[in-house]
């Protein structure tokens, strides 16, 4: 069977790969607008917090002989304490000032990590295995599924729609809502709120490195793999706007899924499509899908 | 009448530099300090903060390389045409972004600006990888012979020159007041009837312009062109030299130009003399890890320098004449407001 041409069997695994692609777009990009709800925070480092959870499950593996699983809760639980040192010695400082700031920051952490990790591990690409319990794939008739792809996709979702139920139908939630809405009222009703913000910060960077476990055994893990990633994420931020929740799962996701379609019908432009997307909804409607301008 | 002093000091200084130094590598800090004088003229005088500056002194870079060596154009109409391209690229990209406001501005223009390096990766003219090789120098109006190292130095000592100039009118003109206005405030810049857009989406045009100009000579000096122009780093590198040297200050950017292309170029020489003297062997590959360098300067700049040198040195004079703390720099004092 062919659909426009091109066999249904290409066309379904470069579907697959957009929307494995599109998880990690979605967990970024939502880590992104949690992070930048509450703390008003560009998080550039977003992409080397992301390299750093990949390398992290890289290192358990292959160093300290613990197997992935283990390495899909420690891995991010090392990056989100990383990043509560990064917002407790650092980030604190600049709330009060201008968002750019923290952009800059942000962006020279990006540097200092990438470089520390290219000082260890050069610029050629490591790569990891897939778990034994996840490799080979199922066969569903129409198209072969390799299950560790499966398996991305599914987990992100998990993630995400929890991060989403957390945030909308939950106390915990409704406290963090209210503190992006007005920080100091919140405070007066005797809520921690710098304390809510170190973990909002911590959560956020711990998706990011969830992310780059979950990438590692898909992708070459390179010092610079995060760079290349960040910018695409925030072309997808910009089209889907930092005001909601859902928006920017349902945009990653989405932007994922269109970069796929592209690499079956026109190779060339799958690496620039995003950014054409975002031109294109720039020009049609500048506040983004899901816009509420902060 | 102090700053006349001044500039003719600084003037000579850069007239009798060449023969103290090596002149190519003199260019191009001159290159650089232009770069960085181009972006602070949105950074530090309109308040945006463009993150994809690289786009257009790449692009200027190649399109000179590009005409000087394929297609044999003159000098003068090589560099104009670069210039031409990244105003064209910078009315483009800036009409674009102005359409969104402080932090996704900053992101349209770093990933407009990576669709350029896409472009200049994939383009057959740019030779990917490989870059543009051996630029010629030519001559200036088919008279002045460039392949002269000293000659070149100073017809790109006046480039700049001429470059600093317009940015210092520019910036004490009415036109640069509106856009200290809309940096104050720009719904009460708005409100008094200014177009905010109009005049940000012209600065970022202007901006681009001298960017390119400083591409366009960077290239006519050193004779190559690579990807190196086009990539973010460069982006983030101006940025970085802009907050070293002081924000919204004349002179801040070129003090940062010089300091940070310096460090670059001698990085791996301190590295050997640390390991020399400390007896650490890992000294040695600091030559190697100018980002972890650049990373760490821009870390303590943001935290504890936002001035920069120049606004540093600035606020000390301040403070010992009226003996007042100095305010602190605000690149956009309606958003501290809002935030506060």
């Amino acid at each position: 069977m062919e659909i426009f041409g091109v066999p249904l069997q290409a066309m379904m695994s470069q579907l697959l790969l957009g929307l494995v692609n599109g998880s990690f777009y979605a967990m970024l990009s939502l880590g992104l607008a949690v992070i930048f709800g509450l703390l008003n925070v560009i998080n550039f480092s977003h992409g080397a917090l992301y390299m750093m959870g990949a390398f992290m499950a890289y290192i358990g593996v292959t160093e300290y002989g613990l197997n992935y699983w283990m390495m899909l809760v420690l891995a991010p639980l090392a990056v989100g304490i990383f990043g509560i040192a990064v917002e407790k010695t650092m980030l604190r400082w600049l709330y009060k000032l201008d968002h750019l700031y923290g952009l800059l920051l942000t962006f020279g952490i990006t540097l200092l990590l990438e470089g520390v990790f290219r000082s260890f591990f050069g610029v050629s690409g490591q790569t990891l295995s897939v778990p034994e319990q996840l490799q080979g794939a199922t066969n569903l008739g129409f198209m072969i599924l390799p299950n560790y792809r499966a398996w991305v996709v599914a987990c992100s979702l998990v993630v995400c729609l929890g991060t989403w139920f957390v945030i909308e139908k939950t106390r915990l939630g409704a406290y963090l809502r209210a503190g992006t809405e007005n920080p100091k009222l919140v405070e007066a009703f005797g809520i921690n709120v710098p304390r809510m913000v170190t973990l909002t910060y911590g959560f956020g960077v711990a998706l990011a490195g969830l992310a780059g476990v979950l990438a590692a055994p898909v992708i070459n893990v390179t010092p610079l793999m995060g760079s290349n990633l960040i910018i695409v994420v925030f072309a997808v931020v910009v089209i889907g706007g930092m005001g909601s929740i859902l928006g920017s799962i349902i945009t990653g996701l989405l932007l994922g899924v269109i970069e796929g379609l592209t690499r079956v019908f026109y190779p060339e432009g799958s690496e620039v499509v995003v950014f054409v997307v975002m031109v294109i909804v720039l020009l049609l409607r500048p506040a983004g899908l899901f816009g509420k301008e902060k | 009448m102090n700053k006349k002093i001044l500039y003719a000091l600084a003037l000579a200084l850069a007239l009798a530099a060449p023969f103290f130094g090596y002149p190519v590598f003199l260019m191009k800090l001159l290159c650089f300090a232009l770069f960085a004088c181009a972006f602070n003229l949105l950074i530090g005088f309109t308040g945006l903060l463009s993150f994809g500056h690289a786009a257009f002194f790449g692009s200027a870079g190649y399109t000179t390389g590009y005409l000087l060596s394929s297609v044999g154009l003159p000098v003068e109409l090589g560099i104009l045409a670069g210039v031409a391209t990244s105003a064209v690229l910078g009315l483009v990209i800036g009409s674009l972004a102005i359409r969104r406001q402080g932090i996704y501005f900053s992101m349209i223009t770093l990933a407009l600006a990576q669709m350029v390096y896409f472009a200049a990766l994939r383009s057959p003219f740019t030779h990917g990888e490989d870059g543009l090789q051996g630029v010629p120098r030519g001559k200036l109006l088919g008279m002045i012979d460039l392949s002269n190292d000293l000659t070149l130095y100073y017809v790109v000592l006046a480039i700049a020159v001429a470059g600093f100039a317009l940015i210092n009118r520019t910036v004490h003109s009415p036109f640069g007041q509106v856009l200290k206005a809309i940096k104050e405030n720009e719904p009460r810049a708005i409100s008094l009837g200014y177009d905010a857009d109009k005049y940000k989406l012209l600065a970022f045009v202007l901006s681009a312009a001298l960017t390119g100009l400083a591409g366009a000579t960077k290239t006519l000096v050193l004779g190559f062109e690579t990807l190196t122009d086009v990539h973010w780093t460069m982006s983030g590198l101006v940025v970085l030299m802009t907050l070293v040297g002081g924000m919204g200050t004349m002179a801040g950017p070129i003090i940062g130009a010089f300091i940070i292309v310096l460090l670059e170029n001698k990085l791996g020489e301190v590295g050997n003399f640390l390991a020399e003297h400390t007896g650490i062997a890992w000294f040695t590959t600091l030559g190697e890890s100018v980002g972890m360098v650049t990373g760490l300067i821009f870390i303590v700049c943001v935290l504890l320098f936002r001035r920069g040198i120049v606004g540093e040195i600035g606020a000390l004079f301040e403070r010992m004449g009226k003996k007042a703390p100095a305010a602190a720099p605000r690149v956009n004092p309606a958003k501290d407001r809002e935030a506060a």
